[in-house]
């Protein structure tokens, strides 16, 4: 198993690869507006594509109906992304079938806390209209006000409740 | 001259080619920087493993100083690249709640892509109950529409609203990220 890179030359790394999308396409990068357009297109499936497509929740990413999804540009980036992390781990030696959880706490355990973190996340990043990648990297960078302000109070939040949370890590 | 999708040289089709492209590229230097293992980015919040404070500021000053240089030499056109809008109290609450959600899972949407890729299924469980939050989102949106659209300050920079030019600014966060470079080699040295 390879050791990882050093975390300033992978951020320059990322900064480039955002520069490149700003000078290509105009736009960031993003994950969570992904996750919308899917819950979009599975909630048109169900539901029917009228009903979704009139509801505003849905509605902006139904445009072309069903096949929306696979014409949205952060879905395919998204899907860049899960090739890309896939192929560094395969070549690096990285790539297992595992539970990373913290040494107080079971693999059950964690997988509890992985959904319940991943609700609050897919919650506050529609309510932010963004996350770590869309808001804080994309949006920060062009110092988007909004953008900074969802930097300080998702890092403060996090830093205030560490404490309460260090049976799962430490 | 460039965003060369608002130019015309790259046309929508071209666009949409380009997006897995750059998503691989992200991926793989997420994963290459250690983002996809869920202790890692966790340690940040403990201060034992800063390596997600070092990444996401790098990569925005490296992002930030490339465009404002490239939009100062006419190579790119910063205003024709997309902003978001700001809305103060939604995207402050959602911080809140990301912040909190960021710190029990251990992983965010992108990194938690990178983490299931490599095989971990604690990054699967962060995706589930991604697709769960933003459905009850959804499912609860005429609710919280009023409180969602409300403090809307529009497409609006720090530097716009501080009354300072774009390169005051960018000099003032770079001198600052610098400042915390240094704090987190400080921070991460092992204590006796």
């Amino acid at each position: 198993m390879k050791r990882y890179t050093d975390p300033y030359l992978a951020g320059v790394g990322i900064g480039l690869v955002l520069l490149a999308a700003y000078v290509l396409v105009g736009r960031g990068l993003g994950a969570s507006g992904a996750f919308a357009s899917v819950v979009a297109t599975g909630t048109a499936a169900v539901q029917g594509t009228a009903r979704a497509a009139a509801a505003p929740a849905t509605a902006p990413y139904l445009q072309q109906g069903l096949t929306s999804m696979f014409g949205d540009w952060l879905v395919l980036e998204l899907a860049g992304v899960i090739a890309g992390g896939f192929v560094s781990a395969w070549l690096a030696g990285r790539t297992r079938r595992a539970i990373e959880h913290g040494p107080r706490i079971d693999g059950r355990q964690r997988m509890y806390a992985a959904v319940a973190g991943g609700v609050l996340m897919g919650f506050g990043a529609k309510l932010a209209r963004g996350c770590t990648s869309g808001q804080a990297l994309t949006g920060g960078a062009l110092l988007s006000a909004g953008s900074w302000i969802f930097i300080a109070t998702c890092f403060a939040t996090g830093y205030t409740l560490a404490p309460l949370a260090r049976r799962l890590w430490r | 001259m460039s965003p060369l999708s608002e130019t015309g040289v790259l046309g929508p089709a071209g666009v949409l080619l380009v997006a897995p492209l750059i998503g691989f590229a992200f991926g793989w230097f997420l994963e290459r920087g250690g983002l996809g293992d869920a202790r890692k980015l966790a340690g940040q919040f403990y201060f034992t493993d800063l390596t997600v404070f070092k990444v996401l500021f790098s990569a925005l000053l490296t992002a930030m100083l490339g465009a404002f240089w490239l939009d100062q030499f006419g190579l790119l056109d910063l205003d024709l690249v997309y902003l978001p809008e700001t809305f103060v109290l939604p995207q402050a609450a959602g911080g809140v709640l990301f912040g909190a959600g960021f710190l029990m899972g251990g992983l965010c949407p992108g990194t938690s892509c990178v983490a299931a890729a490599a095989g971990r299924i604690d990054g699967f469980g962060i995706i589930g109950g991604m697709l769960l939050g933003v459905a009850a989102f959804n499912v609860l949106f005429d609710w919280i529409a009023p409180f969602y659209e409300s403090t809307p300050l529009g497409a609006v920079t720090l530097t716009d609203m501080a009354g300072i030019s774009r390169g005051a600014g960018v000099a003032l966060v770079t001198v600052v990220a610098l400042g915390g470079f240094a704090a987190a080699a400080r921070l991460e040295r092992p204590r006796p």
